[in-house]
């Protein structure tokens, strides 16, 4: 990259052939290298990239997979915008993001602080039962929490029961299937990221509480003026990843409650309403407008999420 | 004293939550030895019956369990070596090589990672379609088999741990390109290739809407798929489909204790590191 001989050259014109030949073989030279790395951008360039350009253009088609394709205009489009189950289903996975991601990071944060105390003993122990939910199938889980928010005989229920109370059927209520499908990813995904707070806290030099602790700082502003600032690209990551997890939920409320989301169709998320349109309903170039509208709103959110983490908490503290 | 009582409360709170991580494996287990009856009965019974054989028999009848089992290992085994290879040869190339373009290309390997995969679920099974692989294999292993994150995993820990010393003494004894890399980059990146191994292979293994999509014919179904559709059909013979569950569950998990410590802090190194 560094040879000025090449970068002067290409304000010369015409280009004496000697020196195509030496930019051809320095790329020569360096085949293997590059051969090395190529299969990645083969492979991205024909699964990834292609399907993103082709989507487009079918976002624009009539197409049920089998037949002829005919253009369609913005109708898809038209069609998603004022479906007003496309709506629900945006709505829903709004829903059971905000039900699932706000406990489950609140919760993730208090486990990574107890197990950051210095007299933890296990913590190794600790670490790999909060870890375990984690590497298990969502197949698996959405069939275990199935039993325990079941509509008449489950776990739940008895403990309604127990306390009293009349039983719910959990899956056939809009708020109810919502609050099972949070509860499953708050289950799952809670330990994942009490590990990963964990390391971040562990990353936090101790000389800093010291040095606070000598100012006279109490535990309570060490935690606002030292441990949330330095923990806030980890926030940040964890809140990233919980958004692009959560919009693209789909096994849970499926396995749980089936292709429309349960009775009450609180369950049909935006990934379940694509799959139900183009691969239960063969409405191809349909689903291809879904997924920009979906890649429309993970964008938005994204930078949402950026914007409350930058702004917010760090205002007014002259902490940096 | 107080800080006896703090250390009491702590394990409390940890406790519990540790109680709740767990209590669904261990409820798992109790239905999968109970009959379907007992699972629905009111008060639950929540210690362990007698019908586990019974149970895991009636799996064995219903659906193609071990069939299931060997496609989900092929493709999680395929899945994962042709990743580690293709990984670590990029990841290797991009630490310890130089060559017109790097950054740029580098640069460009990270973009790829904001791609959105859902966007293109219809896209790639069209593609799937024409290339004639949709109830194939082939469409669940070679469209991941090199994948930016195993590549920027592998060149972080090469950058740091190949030395490059070593390298040239390598090449002064007259080792390729290719030998460089088989025989003395290998043997050094051999911590961070297990970490990207068992992370392909849980990811592999526990995959469900790509495979549900692409496959078609039940003898091809993994395990998700299979388990899935167990799940839908048989309501009645719930103890049964928990069964099917517990099996599907159970090499999972034996595979992440085997290797639980180091893989955990791995995934903490990963996320700090991105």
């Amino acid at each position: 990259m560094g040879n000025p001989m090449l970068n002067a050259e290409p304000a010369r014109a015409p280009v004496p052939p000697r020196l195509k030949g030496s930019l051809a073989s320095r790329l020569w030279r360096h085949r293997k290298e590059y051969l090395a790395i190529s299969p990645f951008y083969i492979l991205f360039a024909i699964f990834g990239l292609f399907p993103i350009a082709f989507s487009m253009y079918l976002s624009f088609q009539k197409w049920d997979g089998i037949g002829r394709m005919s253009y369609n205009g913005v109708n898809n489009y038209r069609f998603m915008l004022t479906d007003p189950e496309f709506w629900r289903a945006v709505g829903n996975t709004l829903l059971i993001w905000i039900y699932s991601t706000v406990p489950m990071l609140f919760l993730a944060l208090a486990v990574a602080f107890l197990l950051n105390s210095s007299f933890v003993r296990f913590r190794t122990f600790y670490r790999i039962g909060y870890f375990m939910p984690n590497v298990t199938s969502l197949v698996a889980v959405a069939i275990v929490f199935g039993t325990i928010f079941s509509n008449n005989y489950g776990l739940l229920n008895y403990v309604l029961n127990l306390m009293g109370l009349n039983s719910i059927e959990w899956l056939n209520k809009t708020w109810g299937i919502q609050l099972a499908v949070s509860v499953m990813v708050i289950w799952r995904w809670a330990g994942y990221n009490a590990i990963i707070y964990l390391a971040g806290l562990q990353s936090i030099p101790s000389v800093l509480y010291e040095a606070a602790k000598i100012d006279g700082a109490s535990t309570v502003q060490s935690f606002f003026r030292i441990t949330i600032p330095n923990l806030r690209p980890i926030i940040l990551f964890t809140l990233i990843t919980s958004t692009i997890g959560g919009m693209q939920i789909f096994t849970e409320p499926q396995v749980l409650a089936g292709n429309d989301g349960g009775v009450s169709g609180g369950g049909l998320t935006i990934v379940l309403y694509l799959y139900r349109e183009a691969f239960i309903h063969n409405y191809f170039g349909y689903g291809a407008a879904v997924g920009w509208g979906m890649f429309v709103l993970i964008a938005i959110f994204s930078i949402v999420n950026g914007l409350f983490v930058q702004g917010g908490p760090t205002r007014g503290q002259g902490v940096k | 004293m107080a800080t006896r009582t703090k250390s009491v409360l702590l394990h409390i709170g940890l406790a519990i939550g540790l109680l709740i991580s767990i209590f669904p494996f261990y409820w798992l287990l109790v239905m999968a030895t109970r009959t379907t009856s007992d699972i629905y009965s009111f008060p639950p019974k929540l210690w362990f019956g007698t019908q586990l054989l019974d149970n895991i028999g009636r799996v064995f009848d219903n659906v193609d369990f071990f069939g299931a089992f060997w496609n989900t290992l092929f493709v999680a085994s395929a899945c994962t070596l042709l990743v580690l290879f293709f990984d670590s040869l990029a990841g290797f190339t991009f630490a310890k090589f130089d060559f017109p373009g790097k950054k740029m290309l580098f640069v460009l390997l990270l973009a790829t990672m904001m791609a959105p995969s859902q966007l293109s679920l219809v896209p790639s099974f069209v593609i799937m379609a024409k290339f004639g692989w949709v109830g194939t294999f082939k469409a669940l292993i070679i469209p991941g088999m090199a994948n930016a994150f195993g590549i920027f995993w592998i060149r972080q820990y090469a950058q740091e741990s190949v030395p490059s010393e070593l390298l040239d003494a390598g090449r002064i004894d007259g080792c390729g390109f290719l030998r460089l890399y088989w025989n003395v980059a290998l043997p050094i990146l051999r911590p961070a290739l297990s970490f990207l191994g068992a992370f392909t292979f849980i990811g592999a293994w526990n995959d469900y809407l790509w495979p549900l999509i692409i496959l078609t014919d039940e003898r091809k179904y993994t395990l998700q798929v299979a388990l899935a559709s167990l799940n839908g059909i048989y309501v009645t013979d719930y103890s049964m489909v928990i069964a099917g569950t517990l099996l599907a569950v159970i090499p999972l998990i034996l595979l992440f204790l085997f290797i639980s410590k180091q893989f955990i802090s791995d995934i903490a190194a990963g996320a700090i590191k991105s």
